[in-house]
């Protein structure tokens, strides 16, 4: 009989779960468990400089490897501000888990020193919360968490420990078996459901595949392309399906929805079927839920049946796993050529280009982001926070991997980027990263880069600066008349920051420097920030105005184009 | 109203929910996150050992009842979801009322309650409690005919409903012993006396 105590059984646990890496940031209530870290070599725990970032960094190693990501904070202010960073996962369905210490048994509910209703205040954001009041469940309680976080619909598990059931003793039983009946995803899809989407497919003129961040958490990039190309179907993705569907396909027409491509927003409207794919038919995307395509026969394919009918009324819905259902279809559906309607889609691109860096004398952020692409051959990993820059990285890089572009789509955070380039560079130790970030955004999170130093994470960060929250900006410019409030932000200078923590730093207010810059960054063995003064008024186009259709998604203005 | 003494917009849910701290407040979150109204709302123990039975009645104007049963169903702890609304079932709700009387209409209101077969479980010198157990067609048509005396106080436990016939809406699946005890001791406080034998706190 082996007696250990709950910090001990914990991390026992999270090592047999195989987690390798733990983001965290101690405090009183998690005492115990710090105490006992160093007990567990196979275990590294990295020191985040705030909690929201060690949520990011989970987050980012997990959307990087696929693996689950590990956070740790201690009760009361730890807790809460992993809030943030919880809530960002669970938007994005990134499977996570993230544990918190609480006050003694004895304490909680008598509202005592750092005390929260943690799992009070998860509930909402997270798949499923825990409140561990022994120690001996505290070995079932783990299994159960990542086994919630990484099956189905992937998602943050949160569980919280009072400081007494970390301390307490007993004898460690690893369960092996666990049994929740109340959670029983379903991977297969309904035989019937997958003949009527393959007729449906069968018989469109115009179909279209919409893909989404399914694609990546499913592993199914093979099984969706081998779809395609039977079929010869057009493939648009998501925001956060960039990369699920490889971006140099001749069958790719790019991201579809307030921000996308003008072409595949108009495929998406033309088309008469629309094949959801690991997606969930998100207004950002989709535009005016009432007036999106509404001739087109939907067929939904998701794990999560919830999500079917939740937005957009679904003709065809298939439950299941990506991963499974995918090559069924693909089995009993005819090959295809679709040429007059691929040839419909590539003239209006041709008419109405979205993605051409214009020639300007202007340092604009396209053009840096362009020439990264081409300086990285497409091999970068790239993670962004919420705004003009998130928008200009998935436009004008192009992404050929599921787990190539990491951003904060749904929850749109501020700050994800750099938390999220140093956890994935973790996860990564070899991958080339770079954190483009909004000089807003940066300095939300900024206080991180001690990470990069401590834990040796050679991220390159690119700075977009324009001295502006630009994408509220340009909403003001657009639909508020140019009234610009509480949006002009000082700056610090970044270089001097970066140095400050040790991070070599150039600033580039030129065109000509972009490339020397990038090539610099990239050779440099450690982490850099280029710290990118660009043109302040650049606006993101094609733009679908909020509450619009994708029909109505608005071009590059006239007087824009000759800025 | 229909043959099961609901209107027609109201939905009648029965959630099988795992009897730990927290399932409350994970449904009554969902509900009110969604926009989901909620008529009433009864919980207690089921015919199963850890498992807790809640009946809602859900407004279905507010929402597509089948979105409102897929959300329940995400939840971990919800173990069965039925939508008993098109089903031949029996529907019962128990209802206090304290009413306003004098000595010379007490008997008039006694007489209304044995028309409803509702039950006088309190009486005092200006007022007495009737207690009735019905669906809400015959409770409503009691309430309007008491409304005239003055209603001064009234508790309703809200809806409860089973399928009727052979059929169940029960959970067949058992868990093993050592699953369920940590189950069921899972968020609970731990008390010196005694483990709360709470539904569902």
């Amino acid at each position: 009989m082996v007696k250990m105590n709950g910090s001990q059984i914990l991390l026992e646990c999270l090592k047999r779960e195989g987690t390798t890496t733990v983001f965290g940031y101690p405090g009183g209530a998690v005492l115990p468990l710090y105490d006992a870290i160093p007990e567990f070599p196979e275990i590294h725990h990295v020191l985040v400089r705030h909690e929201q970032s060690a949520a990011h960094m989970a987050d980012g190693f997990a959307r990087a490897t696929g693996e689950v990501g590990v956070c740790l904070a201690t009760s009361g202010p730890g807790a809460t501000n992993l809030v943030t960073g919880i809530a960002t996962s669970f938007l994005d369905s990134t499977p996570m888990v993230a544990i918190t210490g609480n006050v003694a048994r004895t304490l909680l509910g008598k509202d005592g020193f750092q005390e929260a209703d943690s799992t009070g205040i998860t509930q909402p954001i997270t798949k499923h919360n825990y409140l561990v009041m022994r120690a001996e469940n505290i070995a079932m309680t783990v299994r159960e968490a990542f086994h919630i976080a990484s099956t189905g619909r992937p998602g943050p598990v949160h569980i919280d420990i009072p400081k007494d059931v970390l301390q307490e003793e007993v004898e460690f039983i690893w369960p092996e078996k666990i049994n929740l009946r109340g959670y029983k995803p379903n991977t297969k899809g309904h035989t019937g459901m997958i003949r009527r989407a393959a007729e449906a497919i069968s018989t469109a003129k115009k179909p279209l595949i919409i893909s989404g961040h399914g694609i990546k958490w499913g592993n199914a990039q093979a099984e969706l392309i081998a779809l395609a190309e039977k079929a010869n179907i057009p493939v648009i993705t998501t925001f956060l399906g960039i990369g699920g569907f490889p971006e140099t396909h001749q069958l790719s027409y790019g991201w579809l929805g307030m921000h996308g491509m003008y072409h595949a927003n108009m495929a998406a409207d033309e088309a008469d079927v629309v094949i959801g794919i690991g997606m969930r038919f998100d207004d950002r995307a989709m535009g005016r839920f009432s007036d999106f395509n509404p001739d087109a026969t939907i067929v939904h394919i998701d794990i999560d049946p919830a999500e079917i009918g939740k937005n957009l009324p679904t003709a065809i819905p298939v439950v299941g796993d990506v991963k499974q259902v995918l090559p069924e279809i693909t089995e009993i559906i005819p090959t295809g050529d679709n040429k007059p309607w691929l040839s419909w889609i590539e003239k209006v691109a041709e008419e109405h280009p979205s993605l051409e860096v214009r020639e300007t004398r202007r340092l604009i952020p396209q053009y840096i982001i362009r020439s990264l692409y081409e300086e990285t051959n497409g091999q970068a990993t790239i993670t962004t926070g919420v705004g003009q820059h998130q928008m200009w990285a998935g436009q004008h890089y192009f992404y050929n991997d599921p787990r190539q572009l990491i951003s904060s789509g749904g929850l749109g955070t501020m700050g994800f980027e750099l938390p999220a380039a140093i956890g994935a560079q973790i996860a990564k130790p070899d991958a080339e990263i770079w954190a483009i970030c909004g000089d807003a955004g940066f300095q939300m999170t900024l206080q991180e880069l001690a990470v990069c130093i401590d834990e040796r994470a050679p991220v390159k960060i690119a700075i977009m600066n324009n001295a502006y929250l630009g994408m509220v900006r340009q909403w003001q410019e657009l639909f508020y008349d140019d009234n610009y409030v509480s949006v002009a932000v000082t700056q610090p200078d970044f270089s001097k920051i970066a140095e400050a923590y040790g991070i070599k730093a150039i600033k580039v207010e030129t065109k000509a420097d972009v490339l020397p810059a990038i090539a610099e960054a990239r050779e440099f063995d450690g982490p850099v920030l280029i710290d990118f003064h660009v043109d302040q008024e650049e606006n993101v186009w094609p733009m679908v105005p909020a509450g619009a259709a994708l029909r109505e998604t608005i071009e590059i203005p006239e007087k824009e184009l000759i800025r | 109203m229909n043959m099961n003494g609901h209107s027609p917009a109201q939905h009648i849910v029965v959630a099988i929910v795992e009897d730990k701290p927290g399932v409350l407040q994970r449904v009554a979150g969902l509900f009110r996150r969604r926009g989901f109204n909620i008529e009433s709302l009864a919980v207690g123990h089921s015919e199963s050992e850890g498992l807790s039975r809640i009946t809602l009645v859900v407004d279905g104007a507010s929402a597509p009842v089948e979105q409102v049963v897929k959300q329940l169903y995400k939840l971990i702890d919800v173990v069965k979801v039925s939508d008993l609304t098109d089903e031949a079932m029996v529907s019962r709700e128990l209802v206090l009322m304290k009413i306003r009387c004098t000595s010379e209409n007490r008997h008039e209101i006694i007489e209304i309650a044995n028309l409803f077969r509702a039950n006088i479980v309190d009486i005092a010198t200006s007022s007495l409690i009737l207690q009735i157990t019905g669906d809400q067609e015959k409770i409503d048509a009691l309430l309007d005919l008491c409304k005239p005396y003055g209603i001064r106080e009234l508790t309703r436990t809200g809806t409860v409903s089973m399928v009727r016939g052979n059929r169940t809406t029960t959970v067949k699946e058992t868990e093993s012993d050592e699953i369920a005890k940590v189950h069921q001791s899972q968020g609970r406080r731990v008390s010196d006396s005694q483990e709360l034998p709470f539904s569902s706190d």
